[in-house]
């Protein structure tokens, strides 16, 4: 693994793992997803979803003033309730870092940003790093970046390698108590079209070093489904036990309801194990969830349905 | 004699009443079912009994449907509510049949349909004059334009009163003809007519999700309703007195309009109350000059 790569080698392993059987993936978590989850199970399901929440916003009309309400937002999901967890970190564009990094100051939720040209990721190598330190230099604690998918799809993994590898170290910048920012590679799943994609895109960016794999951006359809997520868990899985290196996973996009969050659950603890069922190691990247899942708590606190005017708009 | 028994007797297609939400016909999501018997007791069909999560889903379904439905011009309203009395007039003799099943003679379930097309034409009628009966303009002591519009309430609960087609269409349609959307929860004993009724509502241009329509034990699901914090005014129709007060303290969780059972002969002249009571004002003041 720590030997640098050569395009046939990398091009060898990759197409030497072992093809996904596309029904069996799809059966098995569709079979997950039929797991009842209730009561004082579901409780907590819903504050351990709350904790992995990565609360996004990434369009264009983001202001300062939306960054900091959902930074408060994050601190305090439930301002009538304090036994609501904090979620996991906030993300955001890289010019909103430094504004988000002041809104959470002590909070300890981490301020992840996007970077390397996000969403395409169709820009100049030198930008892309550019992108990278300017957040990490703002004070970014977790780094989303994307890999070049049309080079991934033209055969050309080794370009992808590189590039991965060249963006760990940007994050590595002296910000964070020369700790660096964690790494997530977003691979857009929806554009990789396979599963055996899906497999080897993981298993190329975790040997380039990524701390984080995930599934797409939110900015093309399909994101995030359950059988690539599971195809993700298993290669994380099998990473850990041929190298000893835990990775993480998050899958982002079109995870709306607290049903689809649980069913995320389910399938981590089924397929790479309770290890991964904490913050560090596995993040919903949502936006809308949180308010789902605030009313779903309220449902069980109070025995009543609630209603999206109780909770905050963003 | 010999060749009509070679020849396999037909067998009948029959319908599976279903629940009616967000335009489309789901079985409950408990999959449970409960029997409907006929006045005599004979057995009809077998009706979705709906469960809090079908409740849920249709108070969703209603939310989602309410900007759309609202933002429709009266006109328009009033023009989709006569459809449903096109559509309704074209399955009298459907409507006739399942009121007779319920246990009307054939000349009331007749006079019954008849009430229920010309009530639901009446309050077809109403979707673009609440503005001027419901609204006003305010003199007032200063330079001000002031005026005062009915607005929709937003998502009403109703639970529908035992009179099969009249007692289901007199709540309904005071409800959506300003601008609300409702979840229905139909009448226990007889719920198949408003099934066919959500057929007809189903093939009439109206939104799906502006009328949703829940059988099953009322006993069960009118306290979800009422308790509901999504749900904005409850219809308490077709519920028991003695059940009547526990409802009322649900719904005062968020301050939902009620509207308690009282009429209990449907064919009587219905007022303008039903729909006043599901409005809200809305109060402008626009400078003169500006």
């Amino acid at each position: 693994m720590e030997t640098l790569a050569s395009a046939t080698e990398l091009r060898a392993f990759l197409h030497g793992l072992p093809g996904v059987d596309q029904v069996g993936a799809e059966e098995r978590a569709a079979r997950l997803a039929t797991r009842s989850i209730k009561t004082s199970a579901k409780a907590q399901a819903i504050d351990l979803a709350i904790t992995m929440v990565d609360l996004t916003t990434l369009e264009g009309a983001d202001t300062p003033g939306k960054v900091r309400a959902l930074c408060a937002k994050g601190m305090r999901p439930d301002p009538g309730d304090p036994d609501v967890p904090q979620v996991a970190a906030i993300c955001v564009y890289p010019d909103m870092v430094p504004t988000a990094v002041e809104a959470l100051q002590g909070s300890g939720i981490g301020v992840a940003s996007v970077a390397t040209a996000f969403p395409s990721g169709r820009a100049p190598m030198e930008a892309k790093l550019a992108d990278t330190r300017a957040a990490v230099e703002a004070g970014a604690t977790e780094i989303d970046m994307v890999i070049d998918r049309g080079a991934f799809l033209a055969g050309d993994y080794l370009k992808v390698y590189e590039e991965i590898v060249a963006t760990k170290e940007a994050c590595a910048g002296a910000a964070n108590d020369g700790h660096g920012a964690h790494l997530k590679v977003i691979f857009e799943t929806g554009e990789l079209v396979t599963y055996d994609n899906v497999r080897r895109a993981s298993w190329l960016a975790m040997r380039a070093g990524a701390d984080f794999i995930k599934t797409s951006t939110g900015k093309v359809s399909p994101a995030a489904t359950l059988p690539v997520t599971l195809v993700m868990l298993e290669a994380v899985r099998d990473f850990r036990d041929q190298t000893g290196r835990m990775v993480g996973v998050k899958p982002a996009g079109g995870i709306r309801t607290t049903k689809d969050a649980i069913k995320y659950l389910v399938l981590v603890n089924e397929t790479a194990g309770p290890d991964w069922l904490t913050p560090e190691w596995f993040r919903l990247g949502a936006s809308s969830l949180l308010n789902d899942l605030l009313m779903q708590r309220r449902k069980l606190a109070t025995g009543v349905y609630s209603g999206p005017d109780y909770f905050t708009l963003d | 004699m010999s060749e009509r028994s070679e020849r396999s007797e037909r067998l009948a297609v029959r319908k599976t009443y279903k629940l009616f939400i967000g335009g489309a016909f789901p079985r409950s999501e408990s999959g449970r079912s409960y029997v409907v018997n006929d006045g005599k007791g004979t057995f009809l069909a077998n009706a979705s009994q709906a469960s809090r999560k079908d409740v849920r889903d249709a108070v969703v379904a209603a939310r989602k449907a309410f900007g759309g439905w609202a933002g429709r011009t009266p006109y328009n309203r009033g023009q989709i509510l006569y459809r449903i009395a096109e559509m309704l007039e074209g399955r009298r003799a459907q409507f006739v049949e399942e009121l007779r099943a319920a246990g009307l003679a054939k000349a009331a379930a007749n006079a019954e349909v008849d009430a229920a097309i010309d009530r639901w034409v009446w309050y077809a009628g109403w979707a673009d004059k609440l503005g001027a009966v419901g609204g006003s303009a305010n003199p007032v002591a200063g330079p001000f334009f002031n005026f005062s519009t009915p607005e929709p309430t937003g998502v009403v609960g109703i639970v529908a009163p035992d009179s099969p087609l009249l007692g289901l269409v007199s709540v309904v349609a005071p409800a959506i003809v300003s601008g609300n959307t409702c979840v229905v929860i139909a009448s226990e004993p007889s719920p198949l007519p408003s099934i066919t009724f959500a057929e007809v509502l189903a093939t009439s241009d109206l939104p799906g999700g502006v009328v949703n329509v829940l059988t099953g034990r009322r006993d069960e699901l009118a306290p979800w309703l009422a308790a509901h914090m999504d749900v904005n005014a409850i219809d308490l129709a077709g519920v028991a007195r003695d059940r009547v007060r526990t409802l009322e303290e649900a719904a005062a969780e968020n301050l939902k309009r009620v509207l308690r059972p009282g009429v209990t002969d449907w064919s009587a002249e219905p007022g303008t109350g039903r729909m006043t009571a599901f409005l809200e004002t809305k109060t402008v003041w626009h400078p003169v000059g500006v």
